[in-house]
């Protein structure tokens, strides 16, 4: 591997200030960086090295994201499966084309390859799009302010396809990007200094621009489903229709811990996310408070919703259990609400922040009509008071430690 | 003096705008400008009462004792409002209808009234015309530029006639919903903001 570093340190002397691309020092020192770990050291006295560094951070979330991105590849291909069982036509695009020339046109839905192809010929296509519009915007910027390019957008591109179902355009896909890192990111100044998720901020723009592709009960399955057919509704709109009682008969608890049921790509899975949150939580890269948090937001919010009851509204009665596993829950507690930047720096906080997240996604899934799910739009409203949040925390540390030292 | 007048019409397009710079009269960008035709009848009423009313308060600013000047501006500005509003009825009566109370809400546009009490109460009736036309096209300017922005892309229209086919006529263009709820104007207006104060640093406020 030796040849790489000479060429790297050939062609770095063009883009060092005063040679020919000096303007693009920032690409150079990218695929620099991202290749070797870099040479410099700090040269002012009294400083504090970690092995963690953001490069690293980022990583293992990517790593933690791991069988959530698995999870979406087998099981985006299955209920595309399971939906062709069931009587729905196969959708007509280039996918089912790859399919039939691989020879796996008969849509097995028990063959693990099967699924895993056909989940994959869904999901890479949308992740590729995502990291080149990303990716680029990521460049550009950094070549006009002039600083490095970081990983920031590895987490952000990593998140947003799992978050989209699977037949979603992929021009969509580039616009939602693109919005998500600029408005989301970049305008505050790029990473670390971001208000909101970005990965969210993309989301919630494809869900108000183009709520046909994102929303109802047509996307979240690539086959040709209908309502008088195999329905693509998910379990959680089946919910809000019918209530428990449609749980509790169509679905098995387990099956939707497992993620086997139609949603988002990557989130229907809360098995995965828990794997995911085990690997945040022991290498402390995730805030477990923020988790908490959100846990017991949500359990206290759904049991109170329980216990007051509704003649009118189905969503009243499911009780907790039920709600951690159909929808977005599980993903959005593990890798949306703790993303560090967006959310609550202060202990205390975390939790105010993480605890509010709960209540208030329990409180738009169920009351509001007009959103299904909630936890995308509570994340970026916590997201907004997250620094309000650790002003009074601090404040009141203040004040309490001068009632402690006071005369 | 040339220079003040020509000033005074040319400032507030870019230099000193009152959408951009002084971010007033928000409210009615994000409610008229869905469509080009309202931002446009509601850009010629906002141009209107905002010269006669600088012209107004301008010829009366001698005889307007200090204590109860603010009353006596939105005297004046409330009597244009309604005429205004009474025109667009009697001749324009769809659009009139589509914009529902926000020409009645002129009266309540920052820009008109902060340029009573800041220029005319201090200048001619001449300077003070000059002044509210430039900030009345000021404004039309951003309105405008948000309105075809919004029309464009929320439903492919630009002056209510087909430029993008939609899909759901059986053309190419999908519409972006986003465009026709009020956050849209919103983002278009923080970007022409940004665009502004990227071409004319000296706009940045300093923090603190």
């Amino acid at each position: 591997m030796k040849f790489l570093r000479t060429i790297l340190d050939q062609q770095g002397k063009q883009f060092e200030p005063g040679g020919k691309f000096e303007k693009l020092y920032a690409l150079y020192e990218a695929a620099d960086s991202f290749l070797y770990t870099p040479g410099e050291t700090t040269k002012a006295p009294s400083h504090v090295r970690d092995a963690i560094d953001l490069k690293r951070l980022m990583v293992t979330v990517v790593v933690a994201l791991g069988p959530c991105i698995l999870m979406a590849m087998w099981n985006t291909g299955r209920q595309a499966h399971l939906a062709i069982q069931g009587g729905a036509l196969p959708l007509a695009t280039w996918q089912t084309k790859a399919m039939e020339t691989l020879g796996l046109a008969a849509f097995d839905p028990s063959s693990i390859l099967a699924n895993f192809v056909h989940g994959a010929l869904y999901y890479v296509p949308v992740l590729a799009v995502t990291f080149m519009v990303g990716g680029n915007i990521e460049a550009i910027f950094a070549v006009i302010r002039k600083h490095e390019i970081n990983e920031g957008f590895l987490v952000t591109g990593m998140l947003l396809p799992l978050t989209l179902p699977p037949t979603i355009p992929l021009w969509q896909v580039a616009l939602g990007t693109a919005f998500g890192v600029v408005v989301g990111k970049e305008i505050f100044g790029g990473t670390g200094m971001n208000i909101l998720n970005p990965a969210l901020t993309a989301r919630v723009f494809l869900f108000f621009a183009y709520p046909a592709e994102i929303s109802g009960d047509k996307p979240w399955i690539a086959a040709q489903t209908s309502p008088d057919g195999f329905s693509g509704a998910t379990w959680l709109s089946k919910a809000a229709v019918e209530g428990k009682a449609a749980l509790e008969q169509g679905l098995t608890w387990n099956q939707a811990f497992f993620g086997d049921i139609a949603g988002s790509m990557g989130e229907t899975s809360a098995l995965a996310c828990l794997l995911g949150a085990a690997v945040l939580l022991i290498t402390g890269v995730g805030s477990w408070r923020v988790m908490a948090g959100v846990v017991i937001g949500t359990i206290l919010m759904s049991t109170l919703l329980n216990m007051v009851g509704s003649d009118t509204n189905p969503m009243f009665e499911i009780p907790f259990w039920w709600h951690m596993v159909i929808g977005s829950w599980a993903f959005a507690t593990v890798f949306m609400a703790t993303d560090p930047v967006s959310a609550s720096q202060t202990n205390t906080g975390r939790w105010i922040y993480g605890g509010l997240i709960g209540v208030l996604g329990i409180l738009i899934r169920s009351i509001n009509p007009a959103f299904p799910e909630g936890w995308m739009l509570a994340i970026l409203f916590m997201n907004i008071f997250a620094a309000l949040i650790d002003h009074y925390v601090i404040q009141a540390n203040i004040k309490r430690r001068g009632a402690r030292y006071a005369t | 003096m040339a220079t003040k007048k020509s000033e005074a019409v040319l400032d507030p397009l870019f230099n000193n705008n009152p959408i951009a710079l002084q971010v007033l009269g928000i409210c009615s960008a994000l409610a008229v400008t869905t469509k080009l035709e309202t931002a446009l009848v509601m850009c010629i009423a906002v141009i209107a009462v905002i010269t006669v009313s600088n012209v107004t308060i301008s010829l009366l600013r001698n005889q307007i004792p200090g204590s109860i000047r603010i009353i006596v501006q939105l005297v004046v500005i409330a009597s244009l409002v309604i005429i205004t509003d009474q025109i667009l009825k009697a001749f324009v009566f769809e659009i009139s209808k589509q914009m529902s109370v926000f020409v009645g809400l002129i009266i309540t546009n920052c820009i008109i009234m902060g340029r009573a009490e800041a220029f005319a109460m201090q200048n001619g009736p001449l300077l003070s015309a000059l002044d509210g036309l430039g900030n009345g096209i000021g404004y039309s300017a951003v309105l405008m530029v948000v309105a075809f922005l919004r029309e464009l892309f929320g439903s492919g229209k630009l002056f209510g006639v087909s430029v993008m086919p939609l899909v759901s006529e059986g053309g190419w263009y999908q519409p972006n919903g986003m465009m026709l709820l009020s956050p849209a104007a919103f983002f278009i207006i923080g970007a022409i903001i940004w665009a502004i104060r990227t071409w004319k640093p000296e706009q940045i406020e300093v923090d603190g």
